[in-house]
């Protein structure tokens, strides 16, 4: 039994960030999105797998955390190491893999504290998450250009792979910097260097795989895309994720006033404008909570929930309106 | 990475044993959030939530030497905040001769030094809750605690079948290795571009068996009733001895963060 433990020796200290390195509001943001995201993955992987989302995910998610196992030495003692987010993402689609990699994730926190608790929120958007769509859309633009060909594929995994996990790397050194824990101009270059050669490994083996499976059962390959349903509706998520993170580091933005306030501000007429006469959010800030980054980011974080809300509703609408003749 | 997965002490008689699943659970994501939540330089809070570690330990029979030993894992990452001695502004503790007067500031050793710490317990504790608790009450426990039911249920799956594909990983490295032979001063293993490719189709060759077993596996449900619902037994039941701990450990951490923050 404990020769599978050995398995877990075998990976690289890689993205899992550990409880404590992350400020309390940044793991809880971490957390409803991670939330949300997981809903939504598994209404979509229900409607498309029904009775086989369970034990296909289920034995997928095994073979990911296996497959972390398989190494191959690269250079001094160090070996190149798989991730799986993309591979799983262009395999399955990138819903179902959001799925297996937040089991894996789950497990290797869990069982093996690969991980910590409060943190897995970030770690299954970094790694999960991010990585599967990052995988999943650049794999599938470049196939788009490139066609059926061979090399079309192997670029295409070459590519998404590598992306894939810069970045993760990129978002993990993100959130690093807002807790405070490491400045950024510090850990970005550093998480962004390493993991480029890190991500070197991934392309790699993930290159290997989908050749594989491309030679072998490509009927898989052709499946996996499908499950993304249609490209669009990925890059509206991914939109939208790339909106809140953006959100999240909206404390960052400069306080002072815009081009109009300062106008008015040197002309004299500033104190001519009246307050509104109702405010529910005044000014990106929320009313009951204390601490002011936290209530700004909050502020910003709903409304772009409320804007990306109404904007679906709206694209629905207009959806279902009869053409006119 | 943790490579102990010792279920030695998952059987016990003691007070902390015997508490259901779903409170051990809850109380293991409260303590890793009072320790979040604790401001820095609160050292006093550390030492406190730290001796709760170790009372837990020594109730369950586990002992302090095995959470201690475990825990070292979480000092790798420690690298990741290591410039906060260097970054942190504030009063100045050294000044090292190296890049022309590396400052260290006291706020930011106090910072790197509290993250180290708040690391290092809250991982004590999931040793806890892991070496006390069975894999499935905990996964039980999340059901119970309304977690989705198909996400449990995959990570169930993927823990009954995270054996027997890890036992194919191996297999496969042994006949990688078994085929990989090398001569002194004679250069081997071909190039990286060639080892990840191998590396490469050996996860697509996995990968498909495992996709292939999937749905071995699935029609065998079938054949035997499965209806896409998974039904489970009620594991545990909460009694009086339940809420006591809940409402201690409450008032516990409660205080300390009361402590924290109003002093």
């Amino acid at each position: 039994m404990y020769y599978h433990l050995l398995l877990n020796v075998l990976k690289p200290p890689a993205l899992h960030i550990p409880d404590g390195f992350l400020s309390t509001p940044v793991a809880i943001v971490g957390w409803v999105l991670a939330i949300l995201i997981i809903s939504f993955a598994l209404r979509q992987t229900r409607d498309q797998l029904g009775e086989r989302q369970i034990p296909l995910l289920g034995i997928m998610a095994a073979f990911i955390f296996a497959a972390q196992a398989i190494n191959f030495p690269v250079a001094g003692g160090t070996s190149g190491h798989l991730l799986g987010g993309a591979l799983a993402a262009i395999v399955l689609g990138p819903w179902a893999a959001v799925l297996v990699m937040t089991a894996v994730i789950g497990l290797q926190g869990l069982l093996f504290q690969d991980g910590g608790l409060l943190a897995m929120g970030w770690n299954i958007m970094n790694m999960g998450v991010l990585t599967a769509f990052t995988g999943y859309l650049v794999y599938n633009l470049i196939k788009r250009v490139t066609g059926q060909s061979s090399t079309g594929l192997i670029i295409a995994g070459i590519v998404g792979a590598w992306l894939s996990v810069e970045v993760g790397a990129i978002a993990t050194a993100l959130q690093l910097a807002v807790s405070g824990t490491s400045p950024l101009n510090i850990s970005l270059p550093a998480m962004v260097g390493v993991h480029a050669l890190i991500g070197i490994g991934e392309a790699l083996i993930t290159v290997g795989a989908l050749t594989l499976i491309a030679s072998t059962r490509a009927d898989l390959l052709e499946q996996g895309r499908k499950a993304g349903g249609a490209l669009s509706a990925a890059w509206v998520t991914g939109g939208l994720l790339i909106a809140l993170i953006v959100a999240v580091f909206s404390f960052a933005a400069s306080g002072s006033p815009d081009g109009l306030e300062r106008v008015a501000d040197n002309n004299g007429f500033l104190s001519r404008a009246l307050d509104p006469f109702y405010t529910i959010l005044p000014d990106y800030t929320i009313p009951f909570v204390a601490n002011e980054t936290l209530s700004g980011i909050l502020a910003v974080v709903l409304g772009t929930l409320l804007v990306f809300g109404i904007a679906i509703l709206v694209g629905r609408g207009l959806r279902r309106m009869p053409k006119s003749a | 990475m943790n490579l102990h997965f010792d279920d030695q002490y998952q059987q016990g008689n003691s007070v902390v044993h015997q508490l259901d699943p779903r409170i051990k659970v809850i109380l293991t994501l409260l303590f890793v959030l009072t320790a979040s939540l604790t401001p820095f330089g609160d050292f006093g809070i550390f030492a406190a939530l730290f001796a709760f570690v170790m009372l837990v330990a020594l109730n369950t029979g586990v002992g302090v030497g095995y959470v201690l030993r475990r825990s070292v894992v979480a000092l790798p990452f420690a690298l990741a905040a290591i410039t906060l001695p260097f970054t942190v502004p504030g009063e100045i503790l050294a000044t090292l001769p190296i890049f022309g007067g590396l400052t260290i500031s006291l706020p930011g050793v106090i910072r790197f030094v509290t993250i180290l710490l708040k690391s290092w317990i809250s991982l004590q504790m999931a040793i806890l809750l892991v070496a006390v608790t069975p894999v499935a009450d905990i996964l039980w426990a999340l059901r119970a605690l309304h977690l989705p039911q198909p996400l449990v249920a995959i990570v169930s799956f993927m823990y009954r079948y995270l054996f027997v594909l890890s036992d194919e990983v191996l297999r496969l490295l042994r006949a990688r290795a078994a085929r990989s032979g090398t001569r002194a001063g004679l250069r081997s293993g071909g190039s990286i571009v060639w080892r990840g490719q191998v590396a490469g189709r050996m996860a697509g060759s996995l990968m498909l068996r495992s996709f292939e077993r999937s749905e071995r596996i699935y029609n065998a449900m079938l054949a035997r009733g499965y209806t896409g619902q998974i039904s489970t037994l009620i594991r545990s039941h909460l009694r009086p001895i339940d809420f006591i701990a809940l409402f201690t450990t409450l008032t516990f951490f409660c205080t300390l963060l009361f402590l924290a923050y109003l002093t």
